[in-house]
């Protein structure tokens, strides 16, 4: 119903996603989504990647503070207008979203979107029941 | 397992312990008079002959010995024995002006051992134990004090001295160690390295630490503790005075039992020199009774802390110091408000951050500033912005209640602060290059 997102503290200096994304390249991991949420001191990297279990070890080896989120992920491909119909459901329901972000795929799908809330089994029984479906893990790991 | 090196001193009755002090203050008090021209010449001054001191109770009547008097009689001005009686020297790190020099002879070596054994014992560690000593060697008292301490216990010592994290690593793996002795704020720095190498404190052997040469707080500790999966123990010294081993800390890990039958502590108003009684804070002042080379007499350490004469649980009698809330020469004045570094680290790991942590101070527009930059920890950080900067407004308002003023707050990377082998830098004062 889930799938992992990385949370990653960084501060807003130059060059520091560019050490991040280059350590997990040494690794061979991909980034499937990147979203970075930023203030004026500092930031909060998300990201989604193909292999969460490395990623981790790779950047703590680093010294980074990250973390693992558990999000909701949705495919908008099939379902033209599908995003505002499932925000719509969220709010008429009193499920207030913390942040979102899409990504596109070279698939036939095209694009996801991500919702981060505070119930996820909340919005993923309400969602499932206005039909919409959600990705699992196993769609994100064959993307 | 013996509980006590030395039992019968350790857990002597109060008039026992009075009675060793009165005689040993009093030849040590004829020794510098007849051999250390420096305190021949303040008695005299002072109208105090050796006759008059009969007891720890005409302590008062005795000049102090400042810092700066060590470095006028650098480098031997204050031995009180000739130096082909002195057997090692060391010297303190003379961070600000010109290093001092102190000298030991074999008995005091020996005495040194005594107190440093003392500790190891306090602390569980008897001649089965493998002690790392990752303290700095050389002139430093650190590394060799707990290095014949251990040695005189019997323990397997380990004289890693500080630096090369890694390797401490892979020596606390393959050599075994089960006491690791270094400051606090390298310890930390070991810990998370452990953490980064993919290891947990299962994979080393540790049981205890023994951790001094800086203040830290216990928040500090219970951080340690956790990251390398031991109990930490406090350790203090004063290169003038002996070096580490001067006060140790026992099973109740609730302030540091002074060896009292080698030093006298006191408690005075830094300001007047006025003795506090027992249970009040002020400076804490030490005067040396059995060191035959360096014998200093009401030393003013400039740390300020409390004394206790509460019986303790671990059956020693010796009189308890508190942590020192933390040097005088550390305490910062920001806008007319006294600061101890101290006093923000607590805030800051009852808050859930990290002892990693740095004061700026600086002055703009006439108007003191503070930035505490501090490093982000796994209980702090959210993957929200909201949750994160409620976080940091609650420390910013935790800090006006304890500073009553407001400081700037940042948050930086873990490790970007720069970690030390030795004692941490705490404190960049800015102000100084306005004035
Ligand atoms: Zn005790």
């Amino acid at each position: 119903m889930t799938i992992n997102q990385l949370s990653i503290f960084i501060e807003n200096k130059e060059g520091k996603l560019a050490d991040l994304t280059s350590t997990l390249a040494k690794e061979n991991i991909d980034i499937r989504a990147m979203s970075v949420a930023d203030t004026q001191d500092f930031g909060i990297l998300r990201l989604i990647v193909s292999d969460t279990d490395r990623a981790i070890a790779a950047l703590k080896e680093t010294g980074c503070i990250v973390s693992v989120t558990q999000v909701l992920a949705i495919s908008i491909s099939d379902t033209p207008g599908s995003l505002s119909t499932v925000l719509r459901i969220l709010s008429d329901n009193h499920i207030s979203v913390e942040y979102v972000y899409a990504f596109i795929t070279r698939r036939q799908e095209g694009a996801y979107v991500v919702f981060r809330v505070a119930d996820n089994q909340a919005a993923a029984e309400l969602l499932t029941k206005h039909g919409v479906k959600l990705a699992t893990k196993d769609d994100i790991d064959a993307l | 397992m013996a509980k006590y090196f030395q039992p019968e001193i350790e857990t002597a009755p109060l008039e026992t312990i009075r009675e060793i002090q009165n005689e040993r203050l009093i030849n040590t008090v004829n020794r510098v008079y007849n051999n250390v021209e420096l305190y021949r010449e303040r008695m005299n001054a002072a109208g105090v002959k050796p006759e008059d001191i009969r007891s720890i109770d005409d302590l008062h009547k005795l000049p102090f010995t400042y810092k700066q008097d060590l470095r006028d009689t650098y480098p031997y001005g204050m031995m009180a024995v000739p130096m082909s009686e002195v057997v090692e020297l060391h010297a303190s790190s003379g961070t600000t002006g010109k290093q001092i020099v102190v000298g030991y002879t074999e008995n005091d070596l020996k005495s040194w051992a005594d107190i440093c054994a003392r500790q190891l014992y306090a602390v569980g560690a008897d001649e089965n134990d493998y002690v790392h000593v990752a303290y700095g060697y050389g002139l430093f008292t650190g590394g060799f004090g707990l290095h014949i301490g251990a040695k005189r216990i019997g323990a397997t010592t380990i004289p890693v001295s500080s630096g090369n994290t890694p390797r401490q690593i892979t020596i606390l793996k393959d050599f075994g160690s089960t006491v690791l002795c270094c400051t606090p704020s390298y310890a930390l720095y070991i810990g998370e390295t452990l953490e980064q190498m993919g290891l947990t404190p299962d994979d080393i052997s540790l049981k205890a630490g023994i951790f001094g040469a800086e203040p830290w707080t216990e928040g500090m500790r219970k951080d340690i503790e956790k990251k390398l999966g031991l109990k930490a123990y406090d350790i203090y010294g004063l290169t003038e005075v002996m070096g580490p081993g001067v006060a140790f800390e026992c099973e109740e890990q609730s302030g540091m039992h002074v060896n009292e039958d080698h030093f006298i502590v006191e408690i005075i108003d830094p300001d007047t020199g006025e003795v506090l009684p027992v249970g009040e804070e002020g400076e804490i002042v030490f005067t040396c009774i059995t060191k035959e080379a360096f014998p200093i007499l009401r030393y003013r350490t400039r740390d300020i802390g409390v004394l206790s004469r509460e019986k303790c649980s671990c059956g020693r009698t010796f009189i308890k110091m508190s942590k020192p809330r933390g040097r005088t020469d550390d305490m910062l004045i920001i806008r007319g408000v006294n600061v101890f570094p101290s006093q923000i680290e607590t805030v800051l790991t009852q808050q859930g951050y990290s002892a990693n942590y740095q004061l700026i101070v600086d002055r703009v527009n006439n108007t003191d500033t503070l930035d505490v930059r501090v490093e982000m920890s796994a209980d702090v950080f959210s993957d929200t912005v909201r949750n994160i900067s409620k976080k940091e407004y609650e420390l910013k308002e935790a800090l006006k209640s304890l500073l009553g003023l407001s400081a700037k707050v940042t948050l930086v990377e873990p490790q970007s602060i720069e970690r030390s082998t030795g004692k941490a830098v705490r404190v960049i004062d800015k102000r100084k290059l306005h004035d």
